[in-house]
């Protein structure tokens, strides 16, 4: 193994001698204390090398040792319920192994559990031919995740020994004979480099729409199955609570959070809620199927730097067995800072805002790792990884460097909006200026699975909205009265679609999660009232008078109410009664 | 302290620029080390390794580089990071902002020394604040309630009221019902003599001295001296928490002038700025240090932090209180326009927020009625303060009696809930009292945020 000698030191940012033979992106131990360390530059035989700890006590003459490996992370059964860092080192862990409420340096614990023992089930036999990607057993990991254990990507032969029964990560679980004659013993744990994208075979077309139970998100700015989402807000518009409750409600398999250079006691606030809180499609906890990434404000840089590569990769492995994994990062612009602090520490050109002249190139990477694919393999497996990265943007400028890249690449903006937050308006998403290109994508589905008049429902309802925007400047100039009836009518019924359908209380037992079939009826009522108003105005009936029939209080009260109930009781009722209520104005004006 | 024949010393500074000193041909030299340095005079002044390179260091000296020459200027390093020697006996003492006494006691006799860097807490060792903190404030304590291991600042402006709020804060902050001990670490950064006087004798006078540790960076003292005192500050925070039991109360002020030394340094070195001059890492750095609050598993002390920033032309938006808020738990947002009209503390509750308040209100907490009354209360003002903008337009003849109500209500919240005397306590149940006293000025039909049986029990029958 190459050993160097450190000859420069700087922050996070170590130059070391004689490190000839060493690749790039390179892990190291750096020290005397074996800081992890990862090589971002080489010249000659000087390498550069970003560590993943504080530095500080560290001297030049101290050996850097290397690795021979990239960064990595393990694959394998255990990563479910997991609490890591941004290099994977799983935090409870450390915990217990220091005893210490800090996270001293040079600590080394193992991603995966090694003493834990699976219980190993193959669902391969002798003589099988398989190849990388290829499931060879499964593993029950958690109530709601069957681990599926991969042939790890590069393998390709006979099954020579299979095994079955209970197992740490470490032993053999099957021996395969390769092509060349070579015998290949295959573990339930692999490793993969994390800034290489996990290989697929075919990506697929975003067709199928992401459900999340949020109406806002579902109907207006729908994100599909292996879609890239953005999420940019100022401080105190709810950006949080809105990528806590995707994490908690979306109809993903496998959901990743990754506590990106964020608030330390937010994290501790997943940690604490996720163990408790149930998984509406299992009835298990929502831990079992989470893996979370707490790489707070206040931990290494240049850990930041990695949580994000560390997470996708993560989740990249889970898409491979043919689940759908819903990754948030929490948030991006932290992880462009970090990109930010390491390129001033290696005195490269800044490009704007000091930001490295590569944030584009890196921020396109990262969410071009998302999407819906057919697996490698030999079998027909089919997952997807969906992205949705929170942007922090300074001062709540949309046009920074961070946001203004990230939003060439993403396909759906969510824009929450701090009036909005103000207003106590949640989620704080602006329905003017968020977007979703994946709309004409997921129609065909919504068409089916609800009515098919959803998509005209949804676009009318968008075109109320936006016509209210206009409105309200006129009404704030000459007040509600001055406006010609119809006119009036949408004013009214806008209002209704921004109480009764946008805003939704995270907190209340039933609203928090809205079902498809439970959106599409919700607007559909608030739309035949809209129709159903506009012709009774036609006919001369006052629109304050349409304001006050009694069923529009019940129209509120629809989020509240179960779907099934609503299906089968409350909806049939709620059109009929429309329908003969403002019908009831044009006989008695 | 070890014996100075320890030390390797060295003559051969090369080159010095601003407050940094570069120094050739060392040998050995740990990033970080602490460094003494002795003027051409004899002087003694302390630095911090910034960078080294095989036999080059540059040393940041925190006394200021007035008065150093290349040529007689000797250099000390000490193999030591910095540390600082904490004991309970510097409770009641008062520190420069390097952690020298300058009270005119003792030294002080350290049980222990540590890291003023600290170590990141691991976020599964946290637990989630949820203790309600009495500040006697009615504005922070009603709307923007504060909990113990939160970090909550405070964004005023130049010539706003902040030193007399920190120093009321200081010294009515209790946990109730509770005889735990309590004690508060007060650190400030950049301020005048004026300030540091008002300050001691305010602490003197009132006998919160006893509990508190004061450590104080003067206007006149280096700048660079400014990026230790917080960090020692808080390093004896997790002393007397963590290790003594203590619920500990840190106050630093005030964070703009610790962030104006972050970027002379930055620009010292010839970094690459970020926005307006500010360094890249200023989020990074600003969180180590914000960052160091917290309720912990297994230990009984706590850290709950109030930074106090000003904002450059009140501007919330400007970089400092900008990454300052992406990092608290909410901000308490002082008001030059209540200020103007006479009214202390001037908190505006409408953009001040607390994040942790729904965990510290409440049943068991603070009074059953607390989140309700609160949410009408805030709702309440937010309406009063947009009628008073259309008073100005249409004048207060055209508005209904419902609107008149509302005005009538931001006006009186303002005068008799918001004010609030320089050493007037309140208990938690006179400020909820008043909240709901103040409510009567409205329709009761109007209080649409709270359950009748809560209406029924708690509003003031006319």
């Amino acid at each position: 193994m190459v050993v160097g000698k450190i000859v420069k030191i700087a922050g996070p940012v170590v130059v070391a001698d004689g490190m000839k033979g060493s690749q790039m992106y390179e892990v190291v131990r750096v020290g005397e204390e074996k800081l992890t360390g990862e090589i971002i530059q080489l010249r000659g035989d000087r390498a550069v090398i970003q560590v993943y700890e504080e530095t500080t006590g560290i001297r030049p003459g101290e050996p850097v040792e290397g690795t021979g490996a990239p960064l990595s992370v393990e694959l394998g059964p255990g990563l479910l319920k997991s609490i890591y860092d941004g290099i994977q080192r799983p935090l409870t862990a450390i915990e217990t192994v220091t005893g210490s409420i800090f996270i001293p340096r040079g600590v080394s614990v193992p991603a995966l559990p090694r003493d834990v023992k699976w219980d190993f089930v193959p669902t391969v036999k002798e003589g099988d031919y398989v190849e990388g990607g290829d499931v060879i057993g499964t593993v029950e990991e958690t109530k709601s995740i069957v681990h599926k254990v991969l042939l790890p990507v590069g393998i390709k032969g006979k099954i020579k020994e299979i095994k079955s029964g209970k197992f740490t990560v470490e032993d053999t679980v099957a021996v395969v004979e390769t092509e060349d004659g070579e015998e290949k013993e295959i573990k339930m744990m692999q490793k993969w480099p994390v800034r290489k994208p996990r290989p697929y075979r075919e990506k697929l077309p975003p067709t199928i729409p992401l459900i999340t139970g949020e109406r806002i998100i579902d109907t207006f700015f729908s994100l599909a199955k292996g879609g890239t989402a953005a999420i940019p807000g100022p401080f105190g518009s709810g950006k949080t609570v809105t990528q806590q409750q995707l994490a908690k409600w979306s109809d993903a398999d496998v959901v990743i959070y990754i506590g990106c250079g964020e608030r330390g006691n937010e994290m501790t606030e997943v940690i604490e809620e996720f163990p408790h809180l149930e998984d509406r499609r299992t009835g298990n906890k929502l831990i079992d199927r989470t893996i979370l990434i707490a790489n707070t404000s206040n931990m290494p840089v240049a850990a930041r730097e990695a949580s994000i590569y560390t997470g996708v990769t993560i989740a990249e492995y889970f898409r491979d067995m043919g689940y759908g994994v819903l990754l948030t990062a929490d948030s991006t612009s932290r992880w462009a800072e970090a990109m930010r602090e390491i390129a001033g520490r290696l005195e490269e050109m800044p490009g704007e805002e000091g930001y490295p002249a590569y944030l584009a190139s890196r921020l396109a990477q990262f969410y071009e790792r998302a999407g819906r694919v057919k697996c490698v393999g030999s079998e027909e497996k089919e997952g997807f990884v969906c992205i949705v990265g929170a942007v922090s943007p300074p001062g709540g400028d949309f046009s920074e460097p961070v946001t203004s890249n990230t939003l060439r690449i993403v396909k759906v903006f969510w824009a929450l909006d701090a009036n909005l937050a103000r207003r106590r308006h949640f989620p704080a998403i602006n329905w003017l200026q968020s977007y979703s290109l994946y709309i004409d994508d997921v129609t065909p589905w919504w068409q089916e699975n609800t009515g098919p008049d959803w998509r005209e429902l949804r676009d009318e309802a968008m075109r109320l909205l936006q016509k209210e925007a206009e409105l309200q400047e006129i009404v704030q100039l000459v007040g509600p009265d001055a406006l010609p009836d119809r006119e009036r009518v949408i004013l009214e019924v806008a209002r209704m679609l921004r109480e009764d359908f946008l805003q939704q209380d995270a907190f209340d037992e039933v609203d928090t999660y809205c079902p498809p079939m439970k959106q599409y009826m919700m607007l559909k009522i608030i739309m035949t009232f809209y129709r159903k108003a506009l012709e009774v105005v036609e006919k001369g009936v006052d629109p304050g008078k349409i304001a006050k029939v009694p069923v529009k209080r019940d129209i509120a009260r629809m989020k509240f109410i179960p779907e099934d109930k609503f299906l089968k009781e409350v909806a049939p009722e709620l059109l009929e009664r429309i329908e003969k209520e403002l019908e009831a104005l044009v006989e008695n004006p | 302290m070890e014996a100075v024949d320890k030390y390797v010393e060295y003559t051969s500074v090369s080159s010095i620029a601003g407050p940094l000193v570069i120094v050739e041909g060392v040998k050995g030299v740990a990033y970080g080390e602490i460094v003494e340095i002795i003027t051409p005079s004899g002087e003694k002044r302390t630095g911090q390794v910034l960078e080294v390179r095989e036999d080059i260091a540059v040393v940041q000296v925190f006394e200021g580089t007035t008065g150093l020459s290349t040529d007689r200027t000797r250099v000390r390093f000490t193999g030591e990071t910095a540390k600082i020697g904490v004991s309970l006996e510097m409770l009641g003492r008062i520190f420069d902002g390097t952690g020298r006494p300058i009270d005119g006691g003792p030294e002080i006799i350290p049980e222990k020394k540590m890291d003023i860097n600290g170590y990141p807490l691991n976020p599964v060792s946290r637990r989630t604040p949820d203790d309600f903190i009495q500040t006697g404030i009615s504005a922070i304590d009603g709307p923007n309630t504060l909990v113990r291991g939160q970090k909550l600042p405070i964004f005023s402006g130049s010539g706003l009221p902040h030193n007399q709020l920190a120093v009321q804060i200081a010294r009515q902050a209790k946990v109730r019902g509770e005889g735990e001990r309590f004690a508060v670490v007060f650190a400030a950064m950049g301020i005048t003599s004026e300030e540091a006087n008002f300050f001691m004798e305010e602490f003197k006078k009132t006998g919160a001295l006893e509990k508190a540790v004061v450590f104080i960076n003067l206007a006149d003292d280096p700048a660079i001296e400014r990026i230790l005192t917080p960090r020692i500050a808080l390093t004896t925070a997790e002393y007397l928490a963590y290790e003594k039991d203590m619920h500990v109360l840190v106050i630093l002020t005030d964070m703009t002038n610790y962030c104006e030394a972050l970027r002379e340094i930055a620009a010292a070195r010839n970094e690459v700025p970020g926005r307006r001059g500010y360094p890249g890492y200023m989020y990074t750095d600003l969180a180590t240090i914000y960052e160091r609050a917290g309720r912990v598993k297994g230990k009984k002390g706590t850290i709950t932090q109030i930074p106090i920033l000003t904002m450059p032309h009140d501007d919330i938006t400007h970089p400092i209180p900008d990454l300052t808020g992406y990092i608290t738990e909410g901000q308490i947002v002082l008001s030059r326009e209540l200020h103007r009209k006479g009214i202390y503390p001037p908190i505006d509750i409408l953009p001040s927020l607390s994040r942790l308040a729904s965990k510290g209100q409440g049943k068991g907490k603070t009074r059953e009625d607390h989140p309700k009354v609160m949410s009408q209360i805030y709702a309440a003002y937010a309406e009063g303060r947009s009628l008073r903008d259309l008073v100005a337009v249409v004048g207060e003849e055209a508005l209904t009696e419902r609107d008149r109500a509302y005005l009538r209500f931001a006006d009186e919240f303002e005068r008799r809930f918001v004010s609030q005397g320089k050493d007037e306590d309140r208990s938690i149940e006179e400020t909820l009292d008043l909240a709901w006293e103040l409510l009567t000025i409205l329709p009761r039909e109007e209080l649409k945020r709270i359950p009748e049986e809560l209406i029924e029990k708690y509003l003031p029958k006319k």
